[in-house]
């Protein structure tokens, strides 16, 4: 049995284990929707840019008197474009189980009001509506639905039965992070998550970050700082998670 | 030791022995999106690997709340749960219960929409063709310039059109061309029927504007010859794309029941299927409009019975007179053993 309330995802497992989604907003669904956009856009350009390079090679054919030719060739010109504009998502989305490389990159990912990944025909469903969700422009009325709706569903979600979740999946690091883990140490498990944690995303943190988290770490955990230099400090840090 | 300190290395040695079991359980739910079948001992590993893993999950949530370890259990249960729990996929079994069992059972349910539609079409094409009959001068509104002076000078805007373009692009442009269109008709259905109401009503005005038009040329029997051997099946999936998609307006406006999203989702399921099975028609009559229709080798004697036979197999199919025939097949069968 699911339910949704508060744009959380609840879903009853056949264990019995409750397991609670976060559903994405509008900010997340426009975000992964304009990185989309702009990988189709990318594709689009390089297969132009293909075709005037072929036109120059073979007969020093320019782009503009290929397109005013008259024939089927403008056809052909435009064809794949449409074809990746119009299949981009629904292919990727049934291959990558309700991903989009937009959707990965924003960490969100389609599923039913199940949680489960839906199935081929939901998901082309979903996609067929895009004729409406786009109308009248710039996809107005699904931004609309997906703005005003409970659990910001446009119309093909609605039609579809999904909805767009923050991705959960299994980080492959996280056992060998959970291995890290001093568990012999004086510092609670929270602490000791925190410290492996902070490790894990020092290279992603400038330089004023890293000392500023390092001292309040420190701080938290009562061991007195050693070191001023931020390399001294990572040893320090690393040496407390014995790594 | 202290009682905080005991349970800390309770719990440390809980997390120690579990984490090759996870690992092993990541490992099999990545392999098993490839795999198609499984043995018994793998099966039994695998469910039994989810149950450990909705256990821990359970003991994680206690002393582990909100760390990175119970997110990761939540992943790998709601991944293990969907691996354990997914339908068999047969593709062939699909197909038969889509054409044999779901499309008859549809149809039968929406007869009186799919009724409606054809009727809308067809007075919609008798009011395109008294409008331009009447006021000829309003053919501009069906038809494009070119074509109308193309027309106007004894000929018809597909009299050429092979030596324009390969039939084999042709083909599939005018299929493409109309899987959009019914595609759109179907889902304009969500703008409570009146998209619809509309495409339907407008292809009908089309149609008969552009008859009329071509008849106070004569040339409207050079017309229905290109148009009869692909136009049935491309009109009646039109009119049935409209049945579906009146289906998803009247699901709108009276839900009965059930919530209005949940009648809509239903509705959607339901006409879904019925477009499913006539899009392969759809791409057929593209073909025929591609390689037959402005082919002037094939007579009309030729292009009407294709026409018509390739209209009857698309009713007999979503009728379910094909389902009809397996089941008294089925059911002499039976009576003979």
């Amino acid at each position: 049995m699911e339910q949704t309330a508060q744009s959380r995802l609840n879903i009853t497992s056949a264990s019995s284990v409750p397991i609670s989604l976060q559903i994405a907003g509008v900010g997340s669904r426009s975000y992964a929707f304009v990185i989309d956009w702009h990988i189709r856009a990318l594709l689009a350009v390089a297969w132009f840019v293909m075709i005037w390079v072929i036109g120059l090679a073979i007969d020093n054919v320019s782009f503009s008197s290929l397109l005013n030719s008259g024939t089927w060739i403008p056809i052909i010109i435009f064809l794949p474009p449409t074809i990746i504009y119009f299949l981009y998502h629904p292919i990727l989305e049934i291959l990558m189980h309700g991903r989009t490389p937009g959707k990965r990159m924003t960490g969100i990912r389609l599923v039913n009001t199940k949680g489960e990944t839906p199935t081929t025909g939901a998901i082309i469903i979903r996609n067929v509506f895009r004729l409406i969700d786009g109308l009248p422009a710039l996809y107005a009325l699904g931004f609309c639905f997906a703005m005003f709706t409970k659990n910001h569903m446009r119309i093909g979600d609605l039609a579809a039965g999904t909805l767009l979740v923050f991705d959960n999946k299994p980080r492959t690091s996280t056992a060998k992070y959970a291995r890290q883990l001093v568990t012999d140490s004086n510092m609670s498990l929270q602490d000791q998550e925190l410290l492996v944690e902070l490790l894990e995303r020092w290279k992603q943190l400038n330089s004023k970050t890293r000392v500023s988290l390092a001292q309040q770490f420190l701080r938290r955990v009562g061991v007195e700082r050693k070191y001023l230099d931020e390399k001294l400090l990572e040893k320090q840090l690393r040496e407390l998670a014995g790594q | 030791m202290s009682a905080a300190n005991r349970s800390k290395q309770a719990l440390a040695q809980w997390l120690q022995g579990r984490i090759d079991r996870w690992e092993s359980l990541e490992k099999d739910l990545k392999q098993s999106s490839d795999k198609k079948t499984y043995d018994v001992a793998q099966t039994n590993e695998l469910i039994d690997g989810v149950r450990g893993a909705a256990q821990d999950l359970a003991l994680a949530r206690q002393v582990l709340p909100q760390s990175r370890i119970t997110q990761f259990l939540e992943g790998l249960l709601l991944q293990g749960h969907e691996t354990v729990h997914r339908p068999p996929g047969s593709v062939w079994r699909a197909l038969h219960q889509l054409y044999i069992k779901d499309g008859p059972r549809i149809v039968a349910q929406l007869k009186w929409t799919i009724v409606a539609a054809i009727t809308l079409f067809i007075l919609s094409g008798v009011a395109g063709w008294l409008l331009i009959a009447n006021y000829t001068e309003l053919a501009p509104l069906f038809l494009s310039q070119p074509m109308i002076d193309e027309v106007q000078s004894g000929g018809l805007w597909t009299d050429d059109l092979l030596n324009i373009i390969p039939s084999s692009f042709l083909a599939f442009s005018i299929a493409t061309n109309n899987v959009m269109v019914t595609l759109f008709a179907f889902a304009l259905g969500a703008l409570y029927g009146l998209g619809t109401i509309y495409i339907i009503s407008l292809n009908g005005l089309m149609l008969g504007g552009v008859f009329a038009y071509t008849a106070h040329y004569n040339l409207h029997v050079r017309l229905f010859e290109f148009v009869i051997a692909h136009g049935v099946v491309e009109l009646s999936v039109i009119c049935l794309a409209g049945a579906a998609g009146v289906g998803l307006g009247e699901a709108l406006i009276r839900p009965g029941a059930r919530t209005r999203s949940a009648a809509f989702r239903e509705a959607v399921s339901r006409a879904s299927k019925l477009l499913a099975i006539s899009i392969p028609f759809l791409i057929g009559a593209g073909v025929i409009e591609g390689y037959i229709s402005p082919d002037p080798s094939f007579s009309l004697l030729t292009k009407t019975a294709i026409g018509i036979g390739f209209g009857i197999l698309f009713w007999i199919t979503i009728t379910g007179w094909v389902s009809r025939f397996e089941r008294n097949g089925v059911k002499e069968l039976s009576n003979a053993s």
